[in-house]
């Protein structure tokens, strides 16, 4: 047990319980201020003009008219602007596209205007003159010889790795152990097949969007949704030749991420018409900007084969993964090794090799998405398996059970396991849905409706980079956190206010938690990688920590007494062991520390994650790649099931009923872990069965909510349980692992593997529309 | 340049003269006009409910009513629901079952649900999926917020 866990003796009731969310009375109040709710005085409006073309060099670009428009007060184009080139791995992006663009909705022109109308106006009259290029949306194409180069000075960008030779490759990782060329012959049985993922929107309630003013110190400050800062204000800097302490960037509440508020959204642009026109502006995308312009799940194609002997051992798998990266690089350089990375499942394999691509094309660009990869090779590893079941006329329970990771084994690539829970999760998974009985027993359908159950087993990492925490200590005894985390909506906020109040015995509303603000606030990464529990929460806890041991010196000086003699009694107060009168409230302690030593009572403390142990470069051969995947994090485990409803004649999909056994280490809030999880299933619901970005000739077609469906309260079942292993992570703080996107690994292969179960036929490409299925009915009864 | 009208709206009780575009709808009179921002733009289309509000009892789009057309009508928003420094039953639900997650549907969802609670005081899981079947969350997987209506109604979620 690290030092962490080791005065558990003050946990209290908080750590573990329900508590509600902190900012629930302004969020249920409609109090809560988001972006787009803040008005500055002078304050001007933006729009940007996206390009028509997927893929185009732009001749020129006539902005007089917009600019003789009564009430615009800028019109900016790539011409306008520095030429500072941003992104997280491949520095290869403009906050405006210069000379070329690369996919429809790409900005070409921003204007600032008194009001939004008049904005959008001015847009009409930029006069755009284009030539078009030959654009290239498939994966597969944009790798062939001969296709459409679409960075043709990809090789000067700014870049953190190796790039492979292929013109439109943006990253290409290669894993491999033991010898799967050998191992093919010693199965008993082989399947293979290629599996189809969609691009997937993110679909955040609220639209992307900036508040942006200058002070007459050359300052900027932005008001952003965003999931870090720090991320934004270091690109908007970067963007406008800043450095970052000119620039300022405040969190309001933010309307939900999921990946797609991560490094920048619109920071950059509406920052530069700030200090283009002097004033304040604000830039909120309307919701099909936000669909066309912003960024997405990517989507791509997975060929995987994969062997077992007669009892089912799993022997060898192949895979090769190629991600639609879009446009611009983004992070997809760390999401394709991901996505390798997490190929293999929580499962032992001892012969096995992965590579993964990321792939440019001429859409929008792909980025961050809940999962980071691992649902897409989830969906065909987790497919496949229960086609080798069926194959080995195994119960598909069975053969995971079988090659389930164990303590002793290793992940892929040699990591060590931190805590193996993968079998007890099935177990769990398996009793409470009654697995055995429902998969043998046939399940009675509605007339017209078939019905089957099947299941996912997956694995995650909770992890990544590093954090600050500052705890201080008020005068008056109550306690103030800083540690810049975004709460997207997750309920971190809560979280590390519960850690806080945990960790000192005080109550909920003895604590502040500052807004996240880059002027007063430590270091933070960014809201993503499930890391906010598990890292955050680290540096929260020995902050906490930090503060009780100073306490302890001035009231051990008070009370004349030993510091193991002194306990702390609820509500803010140190006393003695077994002597109920002497008792201090923390706001005397607090008083001592100004007026005696000048100074306040103020715990501060860093955590990173770094692990000890790298990945065994003799198990594997790597390609190159941005990030060493052995640096994410912590392993999770997870297994779910889907029990469906196929119509027999509409090829229609329901989801009757959910059940989700996930090992979270400890939960920190009961009600918050089962909300995550609940919230990750029903978007990965959508991703089964509805949602699809679609283009036609590069422009999006479906960019509303209208014609991109996710799920709504009808579409998915209320019976979605949630099952909580509860197995302490030594390094976690009070033992707690995030669980924000392990919950969205295992949805569409669970459905996918129900559906097979329901109508005897594999659906390899999702989602799994009523078309899409009907037709591989029709197709199953032709060939039977 | 467009037209401008003055409008006379009266919403959660107090009368208001607002002079704004002709082509202004109630969300845009509500959040630009009159600052109150609790109702959401999430989709401007109609789609996605985040700008629900309650129109002669009735849950409407904001985004998709004129202003002109709310002339001597009701409205109500979620600024409203607060009686005297209480808050309404439904609000005190959804924080106590964590039926609200990133926030941003939530004051349309609450709308909706005070809608669905004053006509129907013991709606069924079902009736409650199909009425709030309108409104759109990304974060909560409905669970929570279901759980919040049904305890107002002396049922238990499924």
């Amino acid at each position: 047990m690290s030092a962490n866990l080791a005065d558990n003796s003050q946990i209290n009731d908080i750590i573990g319980a329900s508590v509600p969310r902190i900012e629930g009375p302004e969020k249920a109040t409609g109090r809560a201020v988001y972006t787009d709710d803040i008005t500055r005085p002078g304050m001007l409006h933006a729009a940007l003009l996206g390009s028509h073309y997927a893929h185009a060099r732009i001749l020129s670009i006539d902005t007089s008219r917009a600019r003789a428009l009564a009430g615009v007060k800028a019109v900016l184009t790539g011409a306008d602007l520095p030429l500072n080139y941003i992104g997280m791995f491949i520095k290869d992006q403009l906050p405006l596209a210069t000379d070329t663009v690369r996919y429809a909705g790409e900005p070409v022109a921003a204007v600032a205007a008194v009001d939004l109308k008049t904005a959008k106006q001015a847009l009409q009259l930029v006069e755009v003159e284009y030539e078009e290029l030959e654009p290239v949306f498939d994966v597969i194409k944009a790798m062939e010889p001969g296709a459409p180069v679409i960075h043709e000075k990809r090789d000067e960008y700014p870049c953190m790795f190796e790039l492979p030779r292929e013109p439109n490759a943006m990253c290409f990782t290669e894993f491999m152990e033991g010898d799967p060329n050998a191992a093919w012959d010693e199965c008993d049985a082989i399947v293979e097949a290629e599996y189809r993922i969609p691009a997937q929107y993110h679909a955040y309630m609220e639209p992307s969007s900036t508040v942006a003013e200058m002070d007459g110190n050359g300052k900027i400050t932005l008001w952003s949704s965003t999931q870090g800062v720090a991320r934004s204000q270091m690109y908007t800097a970067m963007a406008m030749g800043l450095p970052m302490s000119k620039v300022r960037v405040i969190a309001p509440r933010v309307g939900g991420g999921f990946g797609g508020k991560c490094e920048f959204t619109n920071q950059p642009i509406t920052a530069l018409l700030a200090r283009a026109t002097g004033r304040p502006v604000k830039l909120t995308y309307s919701r099909e900007d936000d669909m066309t312009m912003m960024k997405r799940r990517h989507g791509g194609v997975i060929y995987m084969k994969t062997g077992a002997a007669k009892d089912g051992t799993l022997l060898a798998r192949d895979c090769r993964i190629v991600l639609d990266g879009g446009a611009y690089a983004d992070e997809s350089p760390e999401v394709s090794p991901v996505a390798a990375f997490f190929s293999r499942g929580p499962y032992r394999i001892p012969n096995m090799r992965a590579e993964a691509w990321a792939v440019y094309t001429n859409l929008s660009r792909a980025s961050a998405f809940r999962g980071f990869g691992n649902p897409q090779a989830t969906f065909a590893s987790e497919s496949q398996l229960d086609d080798l079941a069926e194959k080995l006329d195994m119960d598909p329970l069975e053969l995971r059970m079988r090659n389930a990771l164990e303590q002793e084994d290793k992940f892929f690539c040699g990591k060590t396991i931190e805590s193996a829970t993968m079998r007890a999760c099935l177990e769990k998974v398996r009793d409470a849905s009654d697995w055995k009985a429902k998969r043998t027993g046939g399940l009675p359908a509605r007339r017209g409706k078939r019905r089957g159950i099947g299941m996912a087993g997956m694995t995650h990492i909770s992890g990544l980079a590093g954090a600050g925490a500052n705890v201080l200590l008020n005068e008056d005894g109550s306690v103030s956190l800083n540690c810049g985390a975004v709460d997207i909506g997750q309920g971190s906020d809560t979280i590390f206010t519960q850690i806080v109040a945990g960790s000192l015995a005080l109550n909920m509303d003895q604590v502040n938690f500052a807004a996240p603000d880059t002027d007063s606030s430590p270091f933070q990464f960014q809201t993503s990688a499930s890391r906010n529990t598990y890292v955050i929460g680290n540096a929260v806890k020995l902050a906490s920590d930090d503060v009780r041991e100073q306490i302890c010196r001035h009231a051990s000086e008070i009370f004349e007494c030993d510091r193991a003699d002194l306990e702390f009694r609820q509500g803010g107060i140190v006393g003695v062991k077994g002597v109920p009168d002497a008792a201090l409230p923390f706001a005397a302690v607090a008083g001592r520390a100004l007026w005696e030593t000048g100074g306040p009572i103020m715990g501060t403390h860093n955590w990173l994650y770094a692990p000890q142990e790298r990945m065994d470069p003799k198990r594997m051969v790597l390609g190159g790649f941005a990030l060493m995947p052995d640096s994410i994090g912590i392993f999770t485990f997870g297994a779910q099931v889907a029990e469906v409803e196929v119509d027999e004649v509409t090829g229609q999909v329901e989801v009757l009923e959910f059940w989700a056994a996930h090992d979270v280490g400890r939960a920190i809030n009961t009600a918050s872990v089962e909300g995550q999880i609940e919230g990750g299933i029903v978007q990965m619901l959508g991703y089964a069965l509805t949602e699809e970005m679609l283009w036609d000739n590069g422009r999006m077609i479906n960019p509303t909510m209208m014609d991109y469906k996710i799920p709504g309260m009808a579409d998915v079942p209320l019976k979605i349980h949630t099952l909580l292993i509860e197995s302490p992570e030594a390094s976690a703080p009070f033992g707690a692992k995030g669980v924000g996107e392990i919950c969205a690994v295992g949805p569409a292969p669970a459905v996918a593997n129900a559906i097979r179960n329901a109508i005897g036929v594999r659906i390899n490409e999702i989602p799994a529309t009523p078309e899409r299925v009907l037709r591989a009915m029709l197709s199953a009864d032709d060939a039977g | 340049m467009t037209d401008k009208q003055t409008v006379a709206l009266s919403i959660n009780g107090e009368s208001f003269d607002v002079t704004t575009d002709t082509r202004s709808t109630v969300l845009q009179v509500l959040r630009e006009d009159l600052s109150l921002t609790g109702t959401k733009c999430g989709c401007n289309n109609g789609v996605c409910g985040s700008c629900t509000v309650l129109v002669d009892g009735e849950p409407m789009r904001a985004c998709l009513m004129l202003a002109v057309a709310a002339t001597d009508r009701e409205i109500t928003t979620i600024e409203g629901l607060e009686q005297d420094g209480a808050l309404h039953p439904v609000q005190q639900a959804f924080i106590e079952h964590q039926g609200l997650q990133c926030g941003f549907c939530t004051p349309g969802m609450i709308i909706s649900a005070k809608a669905l609670l004053d006509r129907n005081p013991n709606p069924s899981p079902d009736e409650i999926r199909s009425e709030l079947s309108g409104n759109l969350c990304r974060c909560t997987g409905y669970v929570k917020i279901a759980e919040a209506v049904l305890s107002l109604t002396g049922g238990v979620a499924e």
